[in-house]
């Protein structure tokens, strides 16, 4: 290249300049010291845009395609974790799918339809498949539609759907945060089971999944579908789409841009909403066991695709598009809700440098906000306490005075009265006393004047004794 | 995490935890002792621990121990808190009777990723004519970079060291993947090196701000665009003898920045005892200074990973040889440097050792690499960025989650 004579090299690569996309930064300092960027030619060339025009063509071997393996691997050793919630009416079967769908018996009571008002119970399992573990996260609704007034019913769905996203932008935006560790709750597939009257939707159904369905991936399913006669749930089927059409409800389409799964995810959607019966007894049918639903008049076998669509509600949700539903969840829905959020709590898109720090001030700002108004509140609270806490001693203190004052009158009575009884008694006494001279005085005088009447009367008992 | 309610055990889980309570608290006082927690836990689920983990439950169970002891409430906390972290449950797995088939998701996660095409940062850093352009060139087998001696048309040393992206798409398989290398001259060249490692920190943390800043966004993209270093590559000169200043004033200064992987260029100058004996010195230096190179011997989680980690970390600093000329060797056409004296083929490893560097770059490690550019690097740089302007440091409690009221 510098013009020498270089050794004859078999089999030279040709530096084909075309194919080379090269971009430069130099970062050097300017004159004033400071630096100057050449920022933008740092083209970001979007592998999804397919950018063979400019590829390098590789003279070998290099190993690079273990890439995909070793991603596989790293999530595979560290798990994967999927949360599915449940959203239907009391004994629509909601729990017998679950078992049904993961082949495994969640056990769980049948609730109750007396409860007063609609609120969500979730399980975490943990199931394992050759080397492949899922944290499995099974949430049911409890009481739906069984309230008269049914006009809250959708709210605590709602709350509990925001909580897992809230849960997680918690997290995603602390300052030590282990987002690697979190065990995600965010719920990456809603089932709507659909109660097969046959006719329509309730409109409890329209309100439900128009305030879902931007909140989450929502898939519906028309439950207990042996009750319908084919011919009923075909019209039942395009009934149902065509009322979700109009009234707006975007539910989950089955992606069509992977060539590999796109005519099967096509052909899917086309039979939304899914007729499913679910059954975790198994029943002998022709050699084998499979689980089905034994009447009188026949048997409806679960796995059967003439019977229901049991095979493919698991075909699409767990077997082709898992991956994606929990990927939409991430980036569609969690993404709108932490736009939503931010946007609510004051913070605003712009291009200053000091992004991470605004977003951060602003946060923190409210934060330290929130939580003065709090120790206000608190400061508040506590005053209020101790005023109270004064007015009941002063209170107390008052009763207290009285007592004593009523109790000292009282004394005072009690010794008054003591005294003029003393008075009395005294009064008596000398009473007494002065009875009793008197009495003496009375005895002696009375005496004196027997002996007198005595010594007058000695002359005289000579006469009378003659008389004896 | 206790802020996450709904984590209700089910009814088998519970079962499996009073018998294991009840077996463990032998005197019947209602409680347990701390220690014995992690261990115990370990039984429910049958499965054995990692040491990380043990510790992490150790810390739980203390931080709700009363007096030493645990009593069952907090003891089935500290195992929800447990089983929320984990995949390993172990015994608490419900077994299935029945092919489900989530064992798709493997196939499911690598057509997406497929899709997506993968993204990679490499940056080389030495002094100049130590071989870096020709060691990426013989590493992706193909002119990704431009010798610096044609790249310079005025042949002067450049005045500080500067910082060269080339960016690439290289397909292989159907795999896509846009490799960029950052190259930089003028590294270690000039008279006075002082500071010289100050524009490739900058870089690294223009790479990780550049990041940040779009994570921030309000509204962000679907894919953010990944341009962190994920790899530096810092060749040592074969002197012999041990680590030169500037090398370890580098290392140490980037080691907790970046993945550094040094290297020993040019090692066709080494004899194979000298070759032992300077990497026996330069590890010896390395540790001595506390300087840890990828793979981290912190990071290994599991044995399989430790054994495998600690083979390679005895091998490095890997002694290498660059070329991109082919030769003819019994009838085989190998890439190697021919001299008078023999002809030194790069991938035969009794030569020398780049094809362990290879494997462990490209075929086994690289998804690691950037794994932990991302979660401990690029989470380091967050966390002191953020720190930095905020007055409260440390831990901060989230928006609602408020400290209990004295009242």
């Amino acid at each position: 290249m510098k013009g020498k004579l270089e050794e004859p090299v078999i089999s030279a690569p040709k530096l084909d300049m075309k194919m080379a996309a090269e971009v430069e930064r130099t970062l050097s300092p300017g004159a004033d010291g400071g630096r100057q960027f050449d920022m933008d030619d740092f083209d970001i060339l979007d592998a999804e845009q397919g950018a063979d025009a400019r590829s390098l063509e590789l003279k070998g071997h290099v190993g690079f395609d273990s890439l995909p393996d070793q991603l596989v691997n790293k999530s595979v050793s560290g798990g994967f974790c999927f949360n599915i919630l449940c959203v239907g009416e009391t004994g629509v079967g909601k729990s017998t799918l679950m078992d049904t769908l993961f082949n495994t018996q969640f056990e769980d009571e049948p609730a109750a339809h007396d409860v007063p008002g609609v609120h969500l119970k979730s399980k975490t399992y943990e199931i394992q498949e050759s080397n492949v573990r899922l944290k499995l996260n099974i949430v049911y609704t409890v009481g739906f539609g069984d309230q008269i007034n049914k006009e809250d019913s959708y709210k605590p769905i709602v709350e509990y759907i925001d909580q897992q996203f809230e849960n997680y932008l918690q997290e995603e935006l602390k300052i030590k945060r282990g987002l690697h560790m979190y065990h995600d709750t965010r719920v990456h597939a809603c089932l709507y089971f659909i109660t097969p009257t046959g006719h329509s939707l309730k409109s409890l159904d329209l309100v439900t999944m128009k305030k879902l369905d931007s909140k989450v991936n929502i898939i519906p399913i028309i439950a207990k579908a042996d009750t319908i006669s084919k011919n009923e749930l075909h019209k039942f089927k395009i009934k149902i789409m065509s009322e979700l059409v109009s009234n707006g409800v975007q539910i989950y389409q089955f992606p069509t841009d992977d060539e590999t799964v796109a005519e099967l995810n096509a052909t899917m959607n086309g039979h939304l909403p899914f007729a499913v019966v679910g059954s975790t007894d198994e029943v002998k049918v022709g050699n084998k066991m499979v689980r089905a639903r034994v009447y009188p008049w026949g048997t409806v076998q679960v796995e059967n695709e003439n019977h229901c669509d049991f095979v493919k509600l698991r075909e699409m949700l767990v077997r082709t598009n898992m991956e994606d539903l929990r990927e939409t969840t991430h980036t569609r829905h969690y993404e709108l809700f932490r736009r939503c959020r931010l946007e609510e709590m004051g913070f605003v898109d712009d291009d200053s440098d000091n992004k991470p720090f605004s977003l951060h001030e602003t946060y923190e700002a409210k934060r330290v906000e929130h939580l003065n108004e709090l120790q206000r509140k608190e400061e508040e609270m506590r005053q209020m306490f101790v005023v109270r806490v004064k007015e009941k001693e002063g209170e107390l203190k008052e009763a207290e005075k009285e007592l004593h004052a009523k109790f000292d009158q009282l004394k005072r009575q009690h010794s008054d009265e003591k005294k003029k009884l003393e008075e009395k008694k005294k009064m008596l006494e000398e009473e007494i006393n002065l009875f009793n001279k008197k009495k003496q005085a009375a005895m002696a005088a009375q005496q004196q004047a027997q002996q007198a009447a005595a010594s007058a009367t000695q002359t005289i008992p000579k006469a009378h004794k003659k008389k004896w | 995490m206790s802020s996450q309610q709904g984590f209700t055990l089910s009814g088998k889980q519970f079962e499996a935890l009073c018998a294991a309570f009840e077996t463990a608290d032998v005197q019947k006082r209602g409680s347990i002792d701390v220690q014995i927690v992690p261990k115990l836990v370990q039984d429910v689920l049958g499965s054995s621990l990692a040491p990380s983990e043990k510790d992490a439950i150790r810390l739980r169970a203390e931080s709700k121990a009363k007096k030493g002891v645990l009593y069952f409430a907090d003891f089935v906390e500290v195992m929800s808190e447990t089983l929320q972290t984990t995949t390993q449950w172990g015994k608490l797995t419900t077994t299935l009777s029945g092919y489900v088939g989530i064992d798709t998701l493997q196939e499911q996660m690598r057509k997406k990723a497929l899709k997506r095409g993968f993204e990679f940062h490499i940056m080389v850093v030495g002094g100049s004519g130590l071989g870096k352009s020709t060691l990426v060139n013989t590493l992706f087998k193909a002119q990704i970079s431009r010798r610096s001696c044609t790249n310079e048309s005025e042949g002067t040393i450049p005045k500080t060291v500067q910082i060269k992206s080339v960016s690439h798409v290289i397909e292989e398989k159907g795999v896509r993947l846009k490799l960029t290398v950052t190259d930089t001259p003028g590294f270690g060249d000039q008279i006075n090196n002082e500071n010289c490692w100050l524009p490739i920190l900058e870089f690294i943390n223009d790479q990780y701000e550049k990041y940040l800043s779009e994570e921030v966004n309000v509204s962000r993209k679907k894919h953010i665009p990944d341009t962190r270093v994920h790899v530096c590559l810092y060749f040592i000169s074969p002197t012999g003898h041990s680590c030169r200043p500037l090398d370890l004033e580098f290392m140490k200064r980037l080691d907790k920045v970046v993945n550094i992987v040094p290297i020993i260029a040019k090692a066709d100058t080494l004899t194979l005892e000298e070759r032992y004996a300077f990497k026996k010195r330069v590890r010896e230096d390395l540790e001595f200074h506390g300087i840890q190179f990828y793979p981290m011997k912190s990071l290994d989680e599991d044995e399989e990973e430790t054994a495998i980690n600690q083979a390679l970390r005895e091998k490095m600093p890997f002694a290498i040889v660059g070329s991109d000329r082919e030769y003819q060797v019994n009838g085989k056409s190998v890439l190697g440097r021919k001299t008078k004296w023999g002809l030194i083929e790069v991938e035969n490893k009794n030569h020398c050792e780049f094809a362990l560097l290879r494997d462990m770059l490209i075929r086994t490690h690289m998804q690691d690499l950037k794994d932990v550019t991302d979660s401990i690097h690029y989470e380091n740089f967050r966390r002191e960025r953020l720190e930095m302007h905020s007055e409260f440091a440390g831990p901060t409690p989230p928006y609602h989650e408020m400290g209990e009221s004295n009242l």
